[in-house]
């Protein structure tokens, strides 16, 4: 079981957490709504709980819970630009198909 | 796929459902759009990497160029190219007579409409609608960089800016397809931008030295509320100032006094502001200037020069601070916290001259230019819902008094300002005379005693009053303003129930109607554009073959026409010439060009066989065949 980081996606979460202040890490997970069944979550993580599992990738801590980690093992977790716009991209191998938008999918 | 952003513990991000906000500092000559992501606020660059927009129009038949493309063409097209377009926002034809003189376009304040109008190549634009063109090319900066549509914006504002300039500016930004979540004063962004809205109550000199303006403004933070004491400032004074100084001096030292040529003297500021902007990191700087004869001087400008230069500017800066702090009625040791906004505070000199002025170290971690964006960004995200339980939105208060005209042309004051809304408030008034059957309201905004030297936003009439001795009737006009800022006044006789109401519209402001009309002609001006482009490529190919077909009457006329056939291709040589020249209607335009390529039939096809013949004559055929090699 592995979550992965490119280094770009490692840079700009350290950034982002520094910023911020505040936080353990950065919580992945899915969840079931949208318009393919599921959607991908990435939130600031102030705690852990007892049940999530932490990987710990160049100094970032990435926080999954169990039900979420079913979907995402083996998913590398990415930054990239596409023109004006940037942000985080999920490179998920359990991913079958996606919603035309593409924040959403199901496996 | 979609690129995603960190968001706060606990945030519902459904797909499609993010709550996209931008802050926008809406500038005299530059704007800035900024956005929070993954908790981070900062400005949007675009395509080139540029973060600033000049704020600067230009209208030409094919539309509006906003930005850097726009500003190039002030030296060209200056009736078309509009700059500085906020300091007529939300005023009325009579405010701006004055400024006229000063503005580079040409305007129209005396043509029955309120609201003055500024002539170019794409009609008659009034302010509200250029500010709409500044505000959609930012909006479409913000869509592309966060890969969708924005649910709504925070604008800055001056605090000074009346709510006839507030509506506004909310107008515009109604005609660029954006949801206002609210305008807050933009030394208020630069205060939420370094978190002095999470402290406790405290006094706040925001400093903001410009390319053309300067405004000083004092703010008290207490319970969640930035209160604007005081306000003053100079709309003709800042950094271009100093620039012109330092060129000043540079033809001076390079002996050019007296040089005229607009070129070399764009050349020499230039160069002024160029040196001005490299002693912000370096003590000293060379410059150099050619004269006309093309020889060229060279010398050295350090900071101390510089400082001399600037200091006359300087000392006006800061006489405004001086005098703001007496409108607050408070010494300057009451001042907690000093922010520096504005390109010009990079200057050293300003920097220590706000120091030594205030005695403490002022503010400036935050870029000066992008500052007022960055604090809009963050109450954008507050007011979309992004930060759940963490952080207090500010309120929004009044910036002015509302109050209503009594006898004698004085106000009475019903809403002071800086009170927080949504607010009603409700006061009594009684009749005049004996026998009074009706009243007029008044409402007016400001802080004079004197109807007159405020701002006048309606009038209306309560009718139906029954017949009393004077003072008897007892009438109760309440103002409510509603958490968007909207104003209504309602006036009510309390014995009989008769009721007057309306509803604020500045005057001279935009009416509904008006704005809807705007809303409909930008969406048929895809039309109209389709239409304009077609009419030139018609135009263009009317001129190709006048031109073609003038060639070959002047070559070949006499050869292969009678004078009937002549006149017949003159004639409709001719209809085509005066349709194109008329240039109004593409299907005319067409049908003219036709009738000539029909005329013109016979002559082309002689030309034509008579061209081949004399190409093939003197050959054999077999010297064309193939088949004989």
């Amino acid at each position: 079981m592995a979550i992965t980081l490119t280094d770009s996606a490692a840079d700009r979460i350290r950034h982002f957490l520094e910023q911020r202040g505040k936080g353990v890490g950065v919580r992945l997970g899915v969840r079931t709504t949208g318009c393919s069944g599921m959607a991908y979550v990435v939130e600031f993580a102030d705690e852990v709980e007892e049940t999530d599992t932490v990987f710990e990738v160049d100094g970032v801590k990435l926080v999954v819970s169990p039900k979420s980690l079913v979907y995402l093992d083996g998913t590398e977790l990415d930054f990239g630009k596409e023109g004006l716009n940037e942000g985080f991209r999920f490179n998920n191998p359990n991913e079958k198909a996606r919603c035309g938008c593409g924040e959403s999918f199901n496996v | 796929m979609a690129l995603l952003q960190i968001t706060e513990p606990g945030v519902d991000s459904a797909p499609h459902q993010r709550h996209l906000a931008a802050g926008i500092d809406l500038g005299t000559t530059h704007s800035l759009v900024a956005t929070v992501r993954s908790g981070e606020a900062d400005t949007l660059p675009d395509e080139q990497g540029r973060h600033i927009l000049p704020s600067v129009v230009h209208y030409s038949a094919d539309g509006a160029q906003v930005g850097y493309e726009a500003a190039e063409h002030a030296g060209d097209d200056p009736h078309n190219t509009i700059a500085s377009v906020k300091r007529l926002i939300g005023r009325a034809a009579s405010d701006v007579a004055t400024l006229s003189g000063e503005l580079p376009f040409r305007l129209k304040t005396g043509d029955g409409s309120s609201v003055p109008r500024i002539e170019t190549a794409a009609g008659d634009k009034s302010a509200v609608e250029v500010s709409a063109d500044i505000l959609g090319s930012l909006r479409a900066r913000a869509e592309e960089s966060l890969g969708d549509e924005l649910e709504g914006v925070v604008i800055t504002v001056p605090a000074y800016f009346d709510d006839a300039q507030r509506q506004a500016t909310r107008d515009a930004a109604q005609l660029a397809g954006l949801n206002v979540l609210r305008l807050i004063s933009e030394p208020t962004a630069a205060a939420v931008a370094y978190g002095l809205d999470q402290g406790e109550e405290s006094t706040i000199a925001v400093y903001d030295l410009g390319g053309g303006t300067f405004d000083i403004s004092i703010l008290q933070l207490r319970r969640g509320v930035f209160e604007v004491l005081a306000t003053g400032g100079d709309s003709a004074l800042g950094g271009d100032d100093v620039d012109r100084s330092v060129a000043e001096w540079l033809l001076q030292q390079a002996g050019m006094q007296g040089e005229n040529d607009p070129q070399r003297l764009r050349r020499v500021t230039l160069e002024a502001r160029r040196a001005k902007e490299a002693l912000t990191e370096a003590d000293t700087t060379r410059v150099r200037v050619t004269r006309a004869d093309g020889s060229e001087w060279q010398g050295q400008l350090d900071r101390a020069g510089l400082l001399e230069l600037a200091r006359p500017l300087l000392d006006r800066t800061l006489e405004s601070c001086r005098q703001v702090l007496a409108d607050a009625d408070l010494e300057r040791d009451a001042i907690d916290e000093v922010i520096l906004v504005g390109g010009s505070t990079r200057m050293p000199a300003v920097r220590e001259a706000v120091q030594e002025f205030y005695g403490r170290e002022p503010r400036a971690g935050i870029d000066p230019d992008r500052v007022v964006a960055i604090g809009a960004a963050q109450q954008a995200d507050i007011l979309a819902g992004n930060k759940p339980d963490t952080e207090l939105v500010l309120l929004d208060v009044i910036p002015l008094s509302l109050g209503l005209e009594t006898m004698g042309g004085l106000v009475e004051f019903i809403v002071p300002r800086n009170t927080t809304i949504p607010v009603s408030r409700a006061q009594e008034f009684t009749t005049f005379k004996d026998g009074q059957t009706a009243m007029s309201v008044h409402v007016v905004q400001g802080e004079r005693d004197v109807v007159d030297a405020n701002r006048s936003l309606a009038r209306f009439t309560l009718s139906g009053i029954p017949p009393m001795v004077a003072g008897a009737a007892r009438i109760r006009v309440s103002f409510q303003v509603d958490a968007d800022g909207l104003l209504s006044v309602t006036a009510r006789e309390q014995t009989q129930g008769v009721e007057a109401h309306v509803e604020v519209k500045p005057s001279y402001g935009l009416t509904d109607a008006e704005i809807e009309q705007m809303l409909r002609d930008s969406a048929s001006a895809a039309r109209d554009d389709m239409e304009a482009r077609r009419l030139r490529e018609e135009q263009v190919e009317a001129d190709r073959v006048l031109e073609a077909l003038n060639a070959a009457l002047e070559t070949d006329g006499d050869r292969y026409l009678d004078a009937e056939e002549r006149a017949n291709i003159e004639s409709a040589r001719d209809a085509l010439a005066e349709e194109r020249g008329r240039g109004e209607d593409p299907d005319a335009i067409e049908a003219a060009r036709k009738r000539v390529e029909q005329a013109s039939e016979a002559f082309v096809a002689r030309r034509m066989n008579d061209s081949i013949r004399r190409a093939l004559a003197g050959h054999n055929v077999s010297e064309y065949d193939d088949s004989g090699n």
